[in-house]
């Protein structure tokens, strides 16, 4: 708004230089705002309805009536629930006209959760509109101030095509985040510190808030609990790091075999590579897992060449050490030809020039590849190497569509041995509805991924100046 | 010398074609199972006795209350296109931002997006399951069709990363020329940008067509036991079921055939737009 009117008036133009190092200041908007401003923050739209903003003061007010209205309706007595997670429990009454035991309806304090997050997070938006609100009568008040002529509301709505499109494009896919992934995030993380179990299910049972109980049972040595965690965790680990690290390496050299100059039919081969990715995952997984099944495909050639008896079997995923191994190969399977595919490019994209400088040098093949390739290959890929790594963290799909987590084992709680903290994750909530249990595993996944992601990722070239290309 | 070469030549080929088959081979026996005359599931041999295309025929003609496949690919039809248009939407919207223009909340949106792309993706599906109930979408069958499409496309503004690295390559020196001549940024946007990044919009609207015909985990959770209004994806696993195993084993390959197919002919028409998206950063 200040640059469309800036444009027609230099008294306008002193006015939008005053306003724009405050914008991006929040004290120094509240430190030099004047009495109706600052009364903007608390009466929204205040400071444009007296100076004649009449639409947009009145858009700002209506955001605040709705707010109350939706607080005396409903929101105050969601946030007591949400403190108690509800009091009545559901119970059976005798009615005396009827002679029978009737249910009452309980709280449910699943729904009570759920609506005092709604409402905490409907909160922290209307304080953000009501800075908006405070922001605007702070403008209007430095425009006035410098005689500059207001903003209308056609001003306004124009902006929202030039120096405040962020605002409209970005309007829509942040209600959608918002909806679908903050609100329930913050609902799954505060399951955490309940006790909604499988013995306190809504709505037949209440559950509390517990605080950190539930990761006191965790970090507890010698509890069922810590006894799965660790060994869970840790394989989680070598599964991410031995999942990407082969597939990266392998996908690399298969790259590099077809780059070759002597490789005659390059578009074929990689077709062929390209084929097995082309497959829905779930098809290629469940196809793998009947082929390494007991009486599979493989197991019956390995009979009938000889290798087994006729009854015996490799247990491909049923022993722990020979599941894990399966599961990393049939990996490899799965992943080599993305590798294979997003390297290609990249091997394309290396300037000829750097070839060609070292050949005159007269270095060899292997030194081209340690002292050009990799590094140059480094450089794009750490990126793409990271969010593979923190993506087999999270890897659901492998694991749960080949063995399901098996082969089972009575010293975990409701794990299997090659279940990751992701699928075990799936069993708890889903399966055992252990809710609190499960929330605590995600939010220890988050935090091994933070730690080993953030830190890497902030360190790479690609964050530090996403910028250099344009 | 050159007698080196030329091993080194054949010896490069001759790898390629032992990995190639072993790339191949399981794609290859799913084909030849859904082609299998023999019904029942596993067999103590691999090559059929006899072939078939009766599987094809019974899967596509099946339709009672538990099996029927023409309705499960319409159901995901329906469902990928409404979710590819919304979350295509969404995805060009923030990547359009997050590249091209700069803003106080900029930076705090990027890392924003990171730490929750971080949290496991279905840890909030018991949550997102729980408000759909609570605002009455898993009442009907049509309405957990509407919900579900909610799910898949709801948070897809998160997923701009590659659609922002394409962006990323678009010299700003274009944007800036446009500026010049008094176009607004809406106007920038709409004839300059767009048109510019045609592949990556292309690669944006094959892969969110694609997700909803290979998810599970979410489809299962919210369609339940709802056979009827089920996806592809799950439709075809509850034949791999211990009651259904036996009778269905063949078909279930024959249905993974079907499905593959258009599924990989998209896969390869967004490849290239792939390769572009992850490598374009850097142009040598």
């Amino acid at each position: 708004m200040e640059k469309k009117s800036a444009k027609a008036n230099p008294a306008g133009l002193a006015a939008a230089a005053a306003v724009r190092p405050a914008l991006a200041d929040p004290a120094q908007v509240l430190r030099e705002s004047d009495g109706l401003s600052k009364l903007s923050f608390l009466v929204f739209g205040l400071g444009n309805l007296i100076n004649r903003q009449i639409i947009r003061g009145l858009l700002f007010l209506a955001v605040e009536a709705g707010y109350i209205a939706y607080m005396a309706l409903f929101g105050l007595s969601a946030m007591g629930d949400f403190f108690t997670l509800g009091t009545q429990e559901q119970g059976q009454v005798y009615n005396e006209a009827l002679g029978i035991f009737e249910y009452s309806d309980g709280d449910n304090s699943m729904l009570c959760m759920l609506y005092g997050v709604v409402t905490i997070v409907l909160t922290a938006i209307v304080i953000a509109v009501a800075y908006m609100s405070m922001k605007s009568a702070y403008c209007t008040q430095v425009r006035k101030a410098h005689g500059a002529p207001l903003p209308t509301f056609r001003d306004d709505l124009h902006s929202l095509l030039e120096e405040n499109i962020h605002g409209m494009l970005m309007a829509f896919p942040s209600f959608g985040i918002i909806a679908f992934t903050v609100i329930p995030l913050i609902f799954m993380i505060l399951i955490a510190f309940t006790s909604y179990d499988r013995d306190h299910q809504p709505p037949g049972n209440l559950f509390d808030w517990v605080g950190m109980a539930n990761f006191t049972q965790l970090f507890t040595g010698g509890s069922r609990l810590a006894t799965t965690f660790w060994p869970v965790l840790g394989w989680t680990l070598i599964w991410a790091v031995a999942a990407t690290s082969t597939n990266f390496i392998l996908g690399m050299l298969l790259a590099l075999l077809i780059n070759q100059k002597v490789v005659r039919g390059k578009g074929f081969w990689r077709f062929l590579f390209v084929l097995s990715i082309a497959v829905p995952q779930f098809v290629s997984l469940l196809s793998m897992r009947t082929i390494f099944n007991a009486n599979g495909p493989v197991n019956v050639i390995l009979r009938t060449i000889g290798v087994l008896g006729a009854t015996e079997s490799i247990p491909f995923f049923t022993n722990e050490l020979t599941a894990k191994l399966t599961i990393i190969g049939i990996n490899i399977w799965i992943g080599v030809p993305y590798t294979m595919l997003s390297t290609t490019g990249i091997l394309q994209n290396i300037p000829a020039e750097l070839y060609e400088a070292a050949r005159i040098d007269g270095a060899k093949p292997p030194t081209i590849f340690r002292k050009i390739t990799l590094p140059y290959m480094m450089f794009v890929m750490t990126p793409t190497l990271i969010t593979s790594f923190t993506g087999n963290i999270n890897n659901f799909n492998v694991i749960y569509l080949l063995t399901g987590g098996g082969p089972d084992s009575l010293d975990y709680y409701f794990a299997g041995k090659t279940d990751l903290l992701i699928t075990w994750l799936y069993r708890l909530t889903i399966t055992q509805k252990d809710y609190n249990i499960g929330s605590v595993i995600g939010i220890m996944t988050f935090i091994v991924l933070a730690i080993t992601s953030l830190l890497t990722f902030h360190q790479t070239g690609a964050y530090k100046d996403e910028g250099a290309f344009q | 010398m050159k007698f080196r070469k030329y091993l080194s030549s054949i010896g490069s080929h001759v790898l390629l074609a032992v990995l190639g088959v072993i790339w191949v081979l399981p794609i290859f026996y799913v084909i030849l199972t859904s082609f299998r005359a023999e019904g029942g599931s596993y067999k103590s041999y691999i090559w059929p006795k006899g072939f078939t295309i009766d599987n094809y025929i019974n899967l596509i003609n099946t339709s009672t209350s538990m099996i029927d496949f023409k309705r499960w690919f319409l159901n995901t039809l329906i469902i990928a296109i409404f979710s590819t248009i919304i979350s295509a939407f969404f995805v060009v919207c923030v990547a359009y931002c997050m590249s091209r223009l700069r803003f106080r909340m900029r930076k705090p949106f990027l890392n924003f997006a990171m730490v929750l792309g971080m949290f496991p993706g279905f840890m909030s599906m018991v949550a997102v399951y729980y408000i759909l109930k609570g605002l009455g979408f898993l009442e009907t069958g049509l309405l957990k069709q509407v919900a579900l499409v909610l799910v898949y496309s709801g948070g897809a503004g998160l997923g701009f990363y590659i659609a922002k690295g394409f962006l990323d390559t678009i010299p700003k020196a274009i944007d800036e020329a446009a500026y010049m001549d008094g176009a607004t940024k809406w106007q920038t946007l709409i004839h300059i940008t767009l048109p510019l990044s045609k592949p990556i919009i292309t690669y944006t609207l094959l892969t969110s067509f694609m997700g909803p015909w290979v998810d599970y985990i979410f489809a299962k959770v919210i369609m339940g036991n709802d056979t009827q209004y089920y996806t592809i994806a799950i439709g075809l696993w509850s034949l791999l079921e211990q009651e259904q195993i036996e009778y269905h084993y063949t078909e279930f390959f024959a249905g993974c055939v079907m499905i593959s197919i258009p599924i990989a002919i998209l896969f390869l028409l967004t490849q290239k737009h792939y390769v572009e998206g992850v490598s374009g950063a850097v142009k040598g």
